[in-house]
Order: structure tokens, then sequence, then C-alpha cells
């Protein structure tokens, strides 16, 4: 196999080969490779297919940015894979496989490639366009190609089985990227004592140093001070180093999110190690010295494997030890690519020629091209290349005028590219810092800082290593000084530094009709200047549009090799200056990240908590099945063998009606309002009156907001003449404390008042049946709990079977019910006695959907089920616990308001279906006249709807428009099928509306 | 994420600790009754919508649990100062100037 390895060349290991597979096919490389370095060193170019057009496509970029390389990974393991890895950030390592992506049935042969062919019908704005018409071929046509088409890669199939970390780390400085001017930064600070920390994407740091081994800095060559300034670094106990840690995100107050990757490129991974961490940092002073980025050139063909960046090659060639191609000719309009003309030319490429836009270049540059037999043409443009998998050549024309002349092509099997460099600032503009246009570098720059940041280097358009180890070293030195310390001023001595000019341009003129030409501004995402010049034309005027109608910038890669360019472009169709058609905003994360990166620690059970009450585990070893009911674990219903969900619920229905059920309802939310202004404070909140709820009586309580709309409601017990127990539903708790608090301290502060949770303290258990009493009252010492002394709506404190108890006679199910709070640790221990002792009365555990059921029978609401936060006390029917003679509540006034008050409101009513067999749907719409015109006028829904084993039939609430005054109507209500289920208005109250059963003796 | 200082705890914590709650400086009526529809219309739902600085109400919730005011400037999303419940809003006059 050829191998375009160069001996003496490159910072891999070459004592130490590396083999893995791309697309099944072993290849070997040497330690410190990347897929990338790997791949071309054994003369491979072609490494994806476009998205849009599934043309083939080489690497571009030696770094993060690149859009092209994208491969699919595959570490040791189920569930290890990962589409969209970049092929120049991916590390080898012995036995990792690698495969391409968006190609089928080969990469090198792709039936995909037809739309390439359609190249006119794909054009700017074509979702916009090509799919709209005929209707009817949306299902059938469009959608399937596009579903087909979409999307890079492959998405995982398994759960990912990997551990993400997560940290938080504080600094003084905190410096992202470790060129040169990185460096002097982090010397500068380090060395004043600082807490520096350095990172850095790359597995190793140097940034541009890697690539440029013939400056020497300090009378050292540049790897050999590299190597020095690093172990300095490591020797100052104040400085941290971390490689493969890539700054995400800038957000407030100078927090910082990193993405450190940490097992990806090891082959043997330890147990339990995890594979990235995400550290949330938080920097006194920020320093950006992250460099700049090359542009591509866009002309017809750029996009053809070996066509690829200059400084990309460079990289590849010094830092890898690998030539791109063996006589490739150079593109630029910069001088910096003429270097890497000289390096491939001194490395034993044959550079066929340096193609320079520009009309002069430095007499230098020329001398040493002569020097090494390097043919230059200035003044020319590229107008097209040959060749489809690894380009062939070049086509070349001189421009006189504007104007270009005749062709000649330039044999070859790389083309490097440099159409200037654009200052890395995305980060930066996550933090909403301006960016500055610079009308002759025709760059953005850095402008207004919002942060306690400083950029340094070639990310503020500097060039040239002096000048970015200056400029980083006063950047360390001004972040001291912003911390009100002093850091000594390094100075750098620099010889052989290769400085340069450059400009930069729209897409290159041409002899051949433009609209033909496939110019590519954005690889990832397909689009050509043909496009953004359509956009344009089509009346797109700010960038942001043509971005969207185009999806330039909009890939994975966020535009960083396309959107100057396709902003140069726009503003040359738009005959503005860039500035005036703007800038697309950057947005986190800077690369792509994991969502594993993100989600840390918070997966599976650690993704949210799970509330249990003391009686849980007794409802698990019972066989109970569970729901969620906010943050808690409730029993749902307790099944018996052969017993689905609805037959148990019957049972336990029945059961309790007949005789006894028991409940837990240590879920309620229950909060202490305490204090000698107590009553007034419950007259303010609740809309019911309280001065005259003695001490031992409770009382239904409904809590509205300012606006007149129910929030919650509970049944409320006067402990003390100073104390009321109050209970919530069971996800309002938290809610009804804080908006308690909220009034308490912010409104009526002169209030003595008290709010205590105590959700947590009491462990509640229901009985419900005509035997409650019975079985209870054999534990309660301390209270008479007979009819006529502990009537309905009681409270007391006594004991139950012997421990300390808050015991109420109320019912949610129209059966006699006592609520028994005990304290939370003695729950467990009372429910098995009340079980046990309760066997003689067939003692039946019931769970919530039964509660749900016997509760509906009785007309009884469930905040947030059967109201939605548009509902009044008057729309749900409870209009009587409003205290009337109060003078004011929290809501009273809105009650009044005119739309409140006004007809046709929602109403909360009962719905009895014709069929008595047949169960609503909940949630399903409501029409008065199944055959009206559609769309039909839809005038409710339903709100709760279950089977009624007590009645032998189905039985529902809704809420419809004027409900009150439709009582014995006829409305609709589809089931699953669409086909209208005739249901007659009732009250709510399906299940003894006397209340007879409450009166057990 | 931000930074925002507890003026009951005379601390300054990560925004996880606390809970938004409003425009600030909006008082419950004395006597609601006596609003006209309109009036109690604007103090229900009418607010300022500030582009600038904005007095608003935050909660430390998961810290001391009291509700306090800020100044906050809604374009730069910066606070410029925290003030106990109760309390006038502060000139910031000098502060806005800086941001
Ligand atoms: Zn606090």
């Amino acid at each position: 196999m050829t191998t375009y390895r160069v001996n003496g060349r490159g910072r891999v290991n070459t004592g130490k080969p590396v083999t893995f597979t791309f697309d099944s096919q072993t290849y070997q490389g040497f330690e410190g490779d990347t897929v990338a370095s790997a791949l071309l060193a054994n003369g491979v170019h072609l490494m994806g297919r476009s998205f849009k057009y599934h043309r083939p496509r080489g690497v571009v970029t030696a770094s993060s940015e690149e859009p092209n390389a994208l491969i699919g990974t595959t570490r040791a393991g189920e569930g290890r894979f990962e589409p969209n890895t970049r092929a120049t950030m991916q590390e080898i390592y012995p036995g990792l496989t690698a495969e391409s992506q968006n190609k089928w049935p080969s990469l090198k042969f792709d039936l995909g490639a037809i739309n390439d062919r359609l190249y006119m019908l794909f054009s700017a704005g074509f979702y916009y366009k090509t799919f709209m018409w005929p209707r009817s071929f949306w299902d059938s046509v469009y959608e399937p190609i596009i579903r087909k088409a979409a999307g890079l890669g492959k998405a995982p199939t398994h759960v990912d089985p990997d551990i993400y970390a997560s940290r938080y780390l504080h600094c003084d400085v905190l410096i992202i990227g470790s060129g040169p001017s990185g460096i002097a930064a982090a010397l500068a600070a380090g060395r004043a004592g600082s807490k520096v920390v350095l990172v850095d994407e790359n597995s190793e740091m140097g940034g541009t140093l890697l690539s440029e081994p013939s400056v020497s800095i300090d009378g050292q060559p540049a790897w050999e001070w590299l190597e020095g300034a690093m172990a300095e670094l490591d020797r100052l106990p104040n400085v941290t180093r971390m490689t493969r840690t890539t700054a995400i995100g800038y957000y407030h107050q100078n927090m910082i999110g990193l993405v450190q990757k940490l097992t990806d490129h090891i082959a043997d991974v330890p147990d339990g190690a995890p594979r990235e961490r995400m550290w949330r940092l938080r920097a006194k002073e920020v320093v950006l010295a992250q460099g700049a980025i090359e542009r591509p050139m866009v002309f017809d063909g750029n996009d053809v494997p070996g066509v690829m960046m200059a400084g990309a090659a460079q990289t590849f060639l010094n830092r890898f030890g690998v030539l791109v191609g063996r006589e490739p000719v150079v593109l630029t309009s910069h001088d910096s690519a003429w270097y890497t003309a000289f390096d491939m030319a001194d490395a034993g490429a044959k550079v066929v020629a340096i193609v320079d836009t520009r009309n002069e270049v430095a007499q230098a540059l020329k001398d040493e091209a002569q020097k090494r037999g390097i043919k230059t043409h200035l003044g020319y443009t590229a107008t097209g290349t040959k060749g489809r998998l690894r380009v062939k050549a070049l086509r070349v024309n001189p421009v006189s005028n504007g104007k270009a002349g005749d062709a000649t092509h330039l044999s070859c099997d790389a083309v490097l590219v440099c159409g200037g460099w654009t200052p890395s600032l995305h980060l930066f503009s996550h933090t909403k810092g301006s960016l500055d246009w610079d009308p002759e570098a025709k760059v953005y720059l850095p402008g207004h800082k919002t942060e306690d940041v400083h950029i340094a280097g070639a990310g503020r358009g500097l060039w040239g290593i002096a000048a970015a180890l200056e400029d980083g070293a006063k950047a360390g030195a001004e972040a001291i000084g912003s911390l009100g310390g002093k850091a000594d001023v390094v100075a750098f001595e620099v010889t052989a530094d290769r400085t340069g000019t450059g400009i930069t341009q729209k897409e290159l003129p041409t002899d051949r009709s433009a609209g033909k030409a496939k110019a590519f501004v954005d690889f990832q995402n397909d689009v050509t200047a043909k496009d953004i010049r359509l956009a344009v034309r089509e009346g797109m005027r700010s960038i942001e549009h043509v971005k969207r109608y185009t999806t330039n910038g909009m890939a994975t890669d966020q535009g960083k090799l396309s959107n100057m360019n396709g902003l140069t472009i726009a503003s040359d169709a738009l005959g503005k200056e860039a500035p005036q058609v703007g800038l697309t905003t950057f947005r986190p994360p800077y690369t792509p990240t994991t969502f594993g990166a993100f989600a840390g620690y918070h997966k599976g059970a650690h993704f949210e908590v799970t509330r249990k009450t003391p009686i849980d585990s007794w409802a698990e070893e019972h066989g109970a099945e569970f729901e969620p009911v906010a943050l808690w674990r409730r029993a749902w219903y307790f099944p018996q063998a052969g017993e689905d969900m609805h037959k148990a619920v019957a049972r336990e229905c029945k059961s309790t009606r007949e005789s006894l059920g028991i409940f837990d309802a240590s879920t309620l939310g229950k909060i202490e309002v305490s204090g000698p202004d107590a009553t007034e404070f419950m007259n303010r909140m609740y809309t019911n009156p309280w001065t005259k709820l003695g001490v031992g009586r409770a009382r239904y309580g409904l809590l509205l907001g300012e606006d007149g709309f129910i929030r919650d409601d509970g049944v409320i017990g006067r402990m003390r003449d100073d104390l009321f127990h109050v209970t919530t539903t069971t996800g309002g708790a938290p809610r009804v404390l804080n908006m308690m608090e909220d009034y308490l301290q912010t409104e009526w502060p002169d209030l003595k008042v008290w709010l205590t949770s105590t959700t947590e303290e009491w462990a509640t258990i229901a009985l419900n049946g005509p035997n409650a009493r019975k079985l209870l009252e054999q534990f309660v010492e301390g209270a008479d709990i007979s009819a006529e002394a502990f009537p309905h709506m009681s409270v007391v404190e006594c004991t139950v079977a012997g421990f300390p108890s808050r015991l109420f006679r109320i019912s949610f199910t129209g059966e006699l019910g006592f609520e028994i709070n005990v304290p939370a640790r003695h729950g467990k221990a009372l429910w098995e006695k009340l079980w046990e002792a309760g066997q003689q009365y067939d003692i039946c555990p019931y769970g919530t959907e039964t509660m749900h059921v016997l509760r509906a029978e009785k007309g009884f609401i469930i905040v947030g089920q059967d109201t939605d936060g548009t509902v009044t006390p008057q729309d749900a029917g409870i209009g009587w616990a409003i205290g009337k003679k109060k003078p004011d509540f929290v809501g009273k006034r809105s009650l009044d308001r005119p739309d409140i008050v006004a007809p046709g409101r929602k109403q909360l009513i009962g719905l009895l279906t014709e069929d008595p067999k047949t169960v609503l749907i909940e949630g399903a719409q409501i029409v008065d006249d199944p055959k009206q015109p559609k769309p039909m006028k839809m005038i409710g829904h339903v709100t709760s709807s279950y089977w009624s084993e007590s009645l032998g039939r189905s039985i529902a609430m809704a809420v419809v428009e004027g409900g009150f005054d439709r009582m014995e109507q006829t409305l609709y209500v589809p089931d699953a099928n669409g086909t209208p289920i005739p249901a007659k208005v009732t009250g709510t109250v399906f299940y003894d509306p006397a209340g007879d059963r409450l009166k057990v003796e | 994420m931000l930074l925002i200082h507890c003026p009951y705890c005379d601390d300054t914590l990560p925004e996880l600790e606390f809970a938004y709650a409003g425009e600030a400086h909006i008082a419950r009526p004395e006597d609601p009754s006596k609003l006209s529809d309109e009036e109690w219309r604007d103090f229900l739902f009418i607010r300022t919508n500030v582009k600038g600085v904005h007095a608003e109400r935050w909660r430390h919730i998961n810290g001391c649990g009291r509700f306090f005011n800020a100044l906050r400037d809604t374009v730069s999303d910066r606070f410029l100062t925290t003030y106990k419940a109760g309390e006038a809003r502060p000139d910031t006059t000098d502060l806005e100037a800086a941001v």
C-alpha cells in the first residue's frame, strides 16, 4: 500500500503502530494519529458523502471545524456506537472501528448521488418550494424521500451505557486555547501565582506551534520551547492544564462549560471510568486565545476529495508527518499558504504551482518559491476541478479587469486552499459581546465586552507567532491586573516567524456559466454560491433570512467555514457592506456535544427523586401496581391472582362500599398554620370562613388565585385557636406553601403567623366503609369517636394503637371515613395492626384508581383534573365553599369580573352515556350536534370518566359551556374511532345524593 | 448561570437556589372591592415589560426562603442590585451608567 508518511516529520510515535478499521478495511497508523491523519497516510481522502447531494467528500481541515469527514465510531461494548464523530478529532487506538456515513451501497458507489444530478431541484428554499405541490404527494412521495435523505449518520439504537461525570471548578484565570498566545497568557498569569486553568480541545497543547516547527523562540526550536513551557506550567502548583477539553459555551458571569473527553482515545477503558466530564467552571477572568479559522475559496468543484485547506495540509505534514498529496497545487489569497507550499516541497512533494488571486505578493515569497522551482500564477482564478472521487486537476484562468481569461488545467493530486483567516470568536459571541467590522481586513473583531474577558492573538486579528506570544502575555498580565495583582512582563525572542497578510473574497470569477457552477459555500449542508444569490433574488435581505432559506451555516459545524463566505456573497448580491447585512448569532455548544455530557449523573433512577411513603414497602410486598403522582410513587391498585386493573378496581370499590377499605393517603400535602393571627391569615387566604370553626372541627378549604380560579383544595382541621392543620393536594403542597409565604412575607408581614411544611412528618391512613368505626374504635384512646361525640368533619388529638395521632372523621368516598395521622415512623406499624385486626371485616387495601372512582361517584373534584386553571368555584359547582360575608380573600374581587359573571362559561356537570356500558374517554371533546358541518364547535371536554361498580354503569364529569342550563340535554362525545357517543347531562353526584351512608351509627 | 445576591443571607449564590416571582412593587390593594373592573384588571395583569432596568421579585427558595426585590437589566440580563422586600426601589442611575 502506498504510504504518504514522511520520515523525520511529525509528532506521532512511529515506534507504536496502531491498527484500526475504516469501512471494514484494516489500516495502520501510529500512536498520536487521528483517523483523518492515519487515512491520509494511507492515501485515503474520500471519507464521506455529503448531506443533500451525496457527493463524495474528503477531509478538509485538521481540526474541530471539520465539515466533511464525519464518521461513525464503535467502541468496545454494546451501545457504544457514535455517529458524526469528526475524523480529524478522533484519535486512533488499537481496535477502533470506524465507518463512513450517508452512503449506500458503498462509499465509492452511492445511489443517493442521484440527488446530485437533480441539482436544479434542490436549490435554495427547496424545502419550501419543491415539496409544496401537489398536496396529495406529501404523504406518499415527498415525506418518505425527505425522511430517507434527512439526517447525518445513523442514530444509535441502544441505551448509552457510559458514565458521564460532572464537576464544578473555580479559578482566577481561565485560558481557552493553548496556542502561542494561550501559553504566553498562562505563563504570565501562572508565574504571578494566580489559580490558572488552561484548556485545549486537542490531545496535546501547542496549537499553531505544532504545525510550525521551523520557528524558533528564545533561541530554541519551537517544539523544544513548547516542551519547556509545558514543563514549567506543570511545575506551577497553581496551574492546571486540561487537554481534550472543549469550552462549549460561555455563560453569564464568566461561567464556562467545559467538556473533557476522557476515554474515547483508549483501547482498554478501566471499569467504571467516565467517558466524558462536564466542568462548570466559574472564572474571575477569562482569556480567549482560540486563534483563527482558515476560509475556503468558493469555486466550481471546490468540494472534490483532495481539495482541502492549506493550513490543514501543513498540520498533517508537520504534526502528523503526512503528505496529503505528492503533486499539490496551492490556491490562495493569503501568504500563509505559500509557506505550506514551501514545507510540502521541502518534505519531498512536487508542488505543481502556487495560484494566488492577488496580483502582487511580497518579493521574498516569490524568491522562496523560485528557489524551490515552484511555478507561481498571480492574479489568477480557479474555475473548476477534474476528478470525482479524487481531484485530478485544477482549472485556472488569468483575470484581468475582473474577467477570467483562457483556462489551463494544472494536473495535481491535491488542491490546498486558503481564502484568508477568520478570527474564532464564537465563545465571545455567546457573551453577547459586540463584533466590530474591520473594513480593511474584512473581518469581524471583538468590540464591546460584557464579561471580564480578554481576547488575544489571532482571535483578534493578529498574525504571526511573535505577535501572538506578545499579545497573549499582555492578556495574561491584564487579567492579573484586573484581579488587583501584578504580572511581570514576559518578552519573547522569535526568529524565522512566518508573518504575512492576505485578502478575502466572494466566489471566484469564472469564464463559465455561474448558474451551473457547483461552488460550495457550506460543505456540510451542500449550499452553493448560486443558492445564496438566489435567496437574495427571492427577497431575503438579512443574513438571518438567507441562512434559514439556504440552510447555510445551519449544519453541525455552525458555519465555522461557511458563514463569512456566505456573508460576503450575500452582501455582494445586495450591494451592501457586510455589517449592513448582519452576522448570524453563534450559540452554544461550540462543537457538537453528547447528550450524556449534559445529563451527567442525572439519568436512570437519578434522573428525578422518587418519593415513597412509609407504607410503600407494604404495598410492594402485597403486589401493588404503582403510578407516579407528582414526585410520589403511589399504590395504584392491588391486583389479586388473575385480575386486571378493571377487575381489581371493581373489587376494591365494592369491598370498600360494602365493608371496609384501607388507603395510604400519606402523600397529601400538609402545612401547619400557627400563631396568634392564624385565623385571620386563613380568612384572607382561603375562600371559606374560619373564625367560627371551633377547635376540633374540620372544613373543606378552597384556595383561589388572585384571578379567581381554583388553585388547590383540601380538608383543614382546627387543632387549637392558633393552630390549623391544612391539607393540600398531593402535587400542590410546594405551590401552596410558596403562595402562602408570598402573601405572608410581602403583603401582610404584620401578621404573626408561622408556616411549616409537615407533609413528611405524618403518615396518613384512610379507613372508609360501614365498618370503619368498628375497626378503629378498639385502637383509640383519649377520645370518644362515637357518632354523637365525633360527627362528620371532626378532628381530635388522641392515640391510635398507642401512637400519638391527629384523627379526622372525613370522607372522600361518601362512606363513613376516618383519616389517621401518626408520626411517619409509626405509619407502617399502624397500617399492619389495622390490617391484621381488619381481617374480620374483609378489610381491602385500595389504591389511587379506586379512590378516584369512589370520589367521582360522589362528584368530588380533583383540582388539576376536573379543573384546569380557568375554573372558578361557581364553574365547579362549589360556590357554597365561599364565605359570602367575608370582606376579602385572595381572588374574591375577581369573582365579580365581567368575564367571570358572563353567561356561557364552562361549568362542571355530570354525563351519563345512553349505553351504560360505554365508558367515555377522558379529555374527549364534546359537541351538541354531531351532524353540524366541520369544523364543529367544541363546547367542552370530559374531565373524569370511570366504570362505577356500585352503580353498574359508566359515569363521567365534564366541563361544558353553559353546562348548568343543559340538564337532561343529550351531548355527543367521540370514542376512539370518532363515532359520536350520546350522553345525557346530569348533576355530578351520582351516588347516595342524600349522604345517608355517612350516617353509620 | 447568574449569581444572585440574597439581601437576607448577604451572600452571592448561584441562580439554582432562587426562583423568579414576577414584577416588584405591585402592592395588593388595601380593599379590592373598592377598585373598578379596569383598576382590578390592571392590578392582575398589566405589567411594565420593560426593556432595560426591571424591578422584580425573587425568592431564595432553596435557601433562606425569603422574598426580596432586585433590579435587573432585561437587555444584558445583569443584576444591578438586590434589596429587601418592603424597601423602596433604590436609585441606580450610577450603576446604569456603568452597564
Ligand atoms: Zn437568602
